[in-house]
């Protein structure tokens, strides 16, 4: 097999949620901590699409944050074609940049609203100095393009775009770079359903056009059941399924995973009974001892509240459940 | 059919703006039985919140209704003064908002808020109406109800609050819940629960529920009929399953379409193109038109009016009888 | 899609919401008229007045304590105004004073806006120490009133400057003394509309591909966060205003080699118990009119960019 393009190692991000130094001693509290990402370890291959899913609290945006360099994990290990990410190397760190570009959730807050949409797209040729000057007003008309607006839009503010076409606009901004792996950050979850259906086939066409390899980060199972090849379910920061796509709808293996399955509700009309799942997500600051899960799960045993559950090879890819069987897989 | 509990005909809401006055919602017609579970859905920008928003006299200034009527059984509410609007909202009508941070006052505890929309529209006692209070959190599946009820909205969950609205929505026993996007900010394991305690206490209580949602899976399990609304207008309304699987409009086929599903992944989503018009650009005749694949030259000139297709199931498009293409 | 086409900057400027929003406030098109003529008039004082108040050649004592519009005792001339006791025309005084209570004014609020906005800038993105110590200096400052700050920095400055220089520099002086003691408004706004718009996705995305956190402030964050800053520029403009003019007139602002409004009431208050009323009415009117209108424009503007308080 081929190396992966990414590969991330033991991910684990902390954040400080103490009350300011004052408050903790007037009211004898310590310091406190919510770990967002607790070792979360996947791999993506190249072209491919990965899926995060999770509900709030999960981690998936604060993994995705660490890939791109918007937060600097507290443990763990990011690598690109093999190579480590260090964030201390201002080179690598630039050559980096050009290859990895992010698309966020919100298309009404990613672009500046006082900058001409063609300043908006140029900006990652400029910054990052990949044009002569006098052929960026011509690339980011290509680019316009090629996510299916016009090149006359280039002189316009952001305002006076739908939601859709400005989503669209950020998707020429994330290619202006020509990246090779770009970080999808909810895309579609601001967007009517019908907008959202263009945004994703306009995804999958450039993926086929450029090959490129996304990170999807989302918490609409049938949006990552459209998208992607490989998907990893998190839960209270903490990996607990990763399995090809397919798969992972038809055989479950972690009970979250098939609570999330079944909480999904039932389009088709087929008579399946969405069943309701008990229990919300704990707070992250305090979370149960050992499996996260465990609160919530139909299947619990005295040994889920001993110990977190390692990923164990399944049939489909990787759990992290006493059920799941096997012995403890290796890292791919 | 029995006599309708609401009854909305030719409903028109304007907003001036110094650009012209806008239609938000432009002649929509329709009917809620009691006990009856009706989904609004549409895109943001469709009037499916001002819909809800106009029904209880909550449309900002300087939003008017412009025409037609609302009635609710045998009372003419869209031009009632404000004080008795106030009296029917929570009595009669009770609402469900999406975010239920707005619905609770955060400086008040649960018991407060409950207790004083009981004793506001019914006449019992504070301790009558503190046992009704724990008896209706009970029933909404708030653990240990009779302690919590003294907490503060702020130590509930986003899940246990919204249970709480609901809880406070169905206090005064209305007719009519009018419920508005009540899941969009919950996780997905959270959605389901709610949609069902809101399903089963309506239905124990025969209180007849608006649904509005952009969420057509919400809709597709919980609503017994289906309004689609599209640029201000109804595009279609009919029974959920007749809409979701053999759709009359053109906008309802394709808005089906373009949702992925679990159960079988298409390679391509069909795709509506471009995307609702604003509302200062409407195109002439039928809104849809531009976005249409089975456009004619009617439709660009005349619009069509809500059409029965079916028992109980209209469409707004001059192809409704004649069969519309599923996509 | 839309169909505007692309329009040139004045149309966009006059279409704008907040364009609109003055042509339908009679408050705000006359405040802004007020000060339109005020502050024309001082600008181009040395082609209107009809005298200039500050050349002794063309003084004449005989006029002094002409009354409005009433011939002079002894010389027959005539003023708008009238005259004060060293037969200044007040009119001409008034157009010269303005001109200097408006240079201080807008310059002591260009010195806070640029000191305010940099911490506030700083403060907001860096947080942590930056923030803290930023802040508190601020906090500080605030709990004093901001004329007793200015007094401080006066005094201070009057003991490092020699004596010779004292008149030449007292204006920048009463500058730098009005704009210290106001930065501090500044700083607090554009911190918290720089942590507003720090956590906005267009931030993230230019830090995602590099952007230097300056060009970060400058380029990307300083565009949003004006709209506030420009409401309290503006009403910081009438408070500079009367700042000035309270410190001159308790003689420590401009020397009366070239007073300002606030020195002209000064004077003027000597005469107001004789009978000479001109002499302070017409200055302290002016003083009014203009603090007065360009408070409410602020006012107005707040709304304008504001809707949700209308």
């Amino acid at each position: 097999m081929a190396e992966p393009f990414l590969t991330v190692t033991g991910l684990t991000r902390r954040f400080d949620v103490s009350k300011p130094w004052l408050n903790r001693v007037l009211e004898r509290e310590g310091r406190q901590f919510l770990t967002a990402t607790a070792d979360v370890s996947f791999s993506i291959n190249k072209g491919e699409t990965f899926a995060l899913v999770g509900e709030s609290g999960s981690g998936k945006s604060t993994i995705a944050k660490m890939i791109v360099g918007l937060l600097t994990p507290s443990a763990g290990q990011i690598a690109i074609e093999g190579q480590g990410i260090d964030p201390a190397d201002p080179i690598a760190m630039r050559a980096l940049r050009r290859r990895m570009q992010m698309i966020f959730q919100d298309p009404f807050a990613s672009l500046n609203p006082r900058w001409r949409v063609g300043d908006i797209i140029a900006e990652p040729i400029r910054t990052l100095g990949l044009m002569p000057r006098g052929d960026v007003g011509r690339e980011v008309g290509r680019l316009l393009d090629l996510v299916g607006l016009s090149a006359a839009d280039a002189s316009k503010f952001p305002h006076e775009f739908s939601g859709g076409q400005r989503q669209r606009i950020a998707i020429a901004r994330a290619l202006s770079s020509r990246p090779e792996f770009i970080v999808c950050d909810e895309p579609t979850s601001a967007l009517d359903v019908s907008v959202q259906a263009q945004i994703l086939n306009l995804m999958r066409d450039l993926q086929d056009e450029f090959k490129l390899t996304y990170l999807l980060i989302s918490h609409d199972l049938s949006v990552v059941r459209h998208m992607s090849n490989r998907i990893g379910v998190l839960y209270l920061g903490r990996l607990v399924e990763v399995a090809d796509a397919k798969r992972l709808f038809h055989e479950p293996q972690h009970p979250y995973t098939r609570m999330l399955l079944d909480a999904v509700p039932d389009l088709a009309l087929s008579g399946r009974r969405r069943k309701s799942v008990s229990g919300e997500i704990p707070n992250p600051i305090s979370p149960p001892a050992g499996c996260a899960f465990h609160p919530r799960c139909p299947q619990v045993k005295a040994e889920c509240k001993a110990a977190v559950p390692v990923l164990c090879a399944t049939p489909t890819g990787r759990a992290a459940c006493v059920f799941a069987g096997g012995a403890p897989a290796s890292i791919p | 059919m029995t006599k309708p509990l609401l009854s909305v005909r030719d409903l028109v809401v304007e907003f001036p703006t110094r650009r012209g006055t806008l239609r938000a919602l432009d002649g929509v017609s329709f009917d809620i039985a009691p006990g009856e579970v009706l989904g609004m859905v549409g895109e943001s920008g469709a009037g499916k919140s001002i819909t809800g928003a106009a029904i209880i006299g909550l449309i900002e200034p300087p939003g008017r209704i412009a025409g037609g009527e609302v009635w609710l059984g045998d009372t003419r509410i869209d031009q009632l003064a404000p004080e008795a609007m106030r009296r029917l909202r929570g009595r009669r009508i009770g609402m469900v908002f999406q975010d239920p941070l707005t619905s609770l006052n955060p400086l008040y505890t649960i018991a407060q808020q409950l207790i004083e929309t009981i004793r506001t529209h019914m006449d019992v006692s504070e301790k009558v109406a503190r046992g009704r209070a724990v008896a209706l959190l009970d029933r909404v599946g708030i653990p240990a109800a009779a302690r919590r009820i003294d907490d503060y909205p702020h130590h509930f969950s986003g899940g246990m609050r919204q249970r709480v609205v609901i809880a406070l929505a169905l206090a005064a026993e209305p007719e009519l819940v009018i419920a508005d996007e009540p899941t969009t900010a919950l996780d997905v394991s959270v959605q389901a629960q709610i949609i069902d305690v809101l399903k089963e206490i309506c239905a124990e209580r025969g209180a007849a529920v608006m649904l509005i949602t952009h969420d057509m899976g919400v809709i597709a399990e919980t609503a017994d009929r289906v309004a689609v609304l599209y640029a201000g207008r109804m595009a279609e309304i009919g029974p959920v399953r007749d809409v979701i699987l053999a759709a009359r409009h053109p906008y309802t086929a394709g808005l089906m379409g373009s949702i992925p599903t679990l159960q079988h992944a298409a390679d391509r989503l069909v795709q509506i193109p471009g995307a609702m018009p604003r509302l200062d650009a409407i195109p002439a005749g039928c809104a849809f038109n531009p976005r249409c694949p089975q456009v004619m030259d009617r439709c660009l000139s005349a619009r069509p009016g809500l059409k029965p297709v079916a028992p109980n199931h209209a469409a707004a498009c001059w192809l409704a009888d004649t069969g519309v293409t599923h996509g | 899609m839309q169909d505007t086409k692309p329009r040139g900057r004045l149309f966009r400027i006059w279409d704008s919401d907040v364009a609109a929003s003055f042509r339908r406030s009679p408050v705000a098109i006359i405040s802004g008229l007020v000060a339109l003529i005020i502050v024309l008039a001082a600008i181009f004082a040395p082609w209107i007045a009809p005298t200039n108040p500050y050349d002794p050649s063309s003084l004449n004592l005989m006029d002094g304590f002409t009354p409005p519009m009433q011939p002079n005792a002894f010389t027959g001339s005539t003023y708008l105004m009238g005259t004060d006791n060293q037969g200044r025309d007040v009119f001409s005084t008034i157009l010269y004073g303005a001109r200097i209570s408006l240079f201080v004014g807008v310059s002591a609020v260009l010195l806070a806006m640029v000191l305010g906005i940099s911490a506030g800038l700083v403060a907001g993105y860096r947080g942590g120490w930056v923030d803290a110590v930023l802040m508190r200096v601020a906090d500080v400052q605030l709990s004093f009133p901001s004329i007793l700050i200015a007094l401080l920095i006066f005094g201070v400055a009057r003991g490092i400057i020699p004596p010779t220089q004292r008149e030449a520099m007292a204006i920048w002086v009463l500058i730098v003394a009005i704009g210290l003691s106001d930065w501090v408004q500044f700083a607090r706004v554009v911190r918290g509309a720089t942590m507003v718009e720090k956590g906005k996705e267009y931030v993230q995305a230019a830090r995602v591909i590099g952007v230097s956190p300056l060009r970060i402030l400058i380029r990307h964050i300083l565009p949003n966060v004006m709209g506030p800053v420009l409401v309290i520029a503006t009403i910081s403009v009438a408070l500079a205003i009367i700042a000035e003019a309270t410190l001159s007139f308790l003689g420590v602002g401009v020397p009366p080699t070239q007073p300002s409004l606030g020195t002209l009431i000064r004077i003027g208050q000597q005469f107001l118990f004789s009978g000479e009323w001109w002499i302070l009415l017409f200055p302290a009117l002016t003083l009014l009119a203009l603090a007065l209108s360009v408070n409410m424009l602020g006012d107005w503007l707040r709304d304008a960019l504001n809707p949700r308080l209308r």
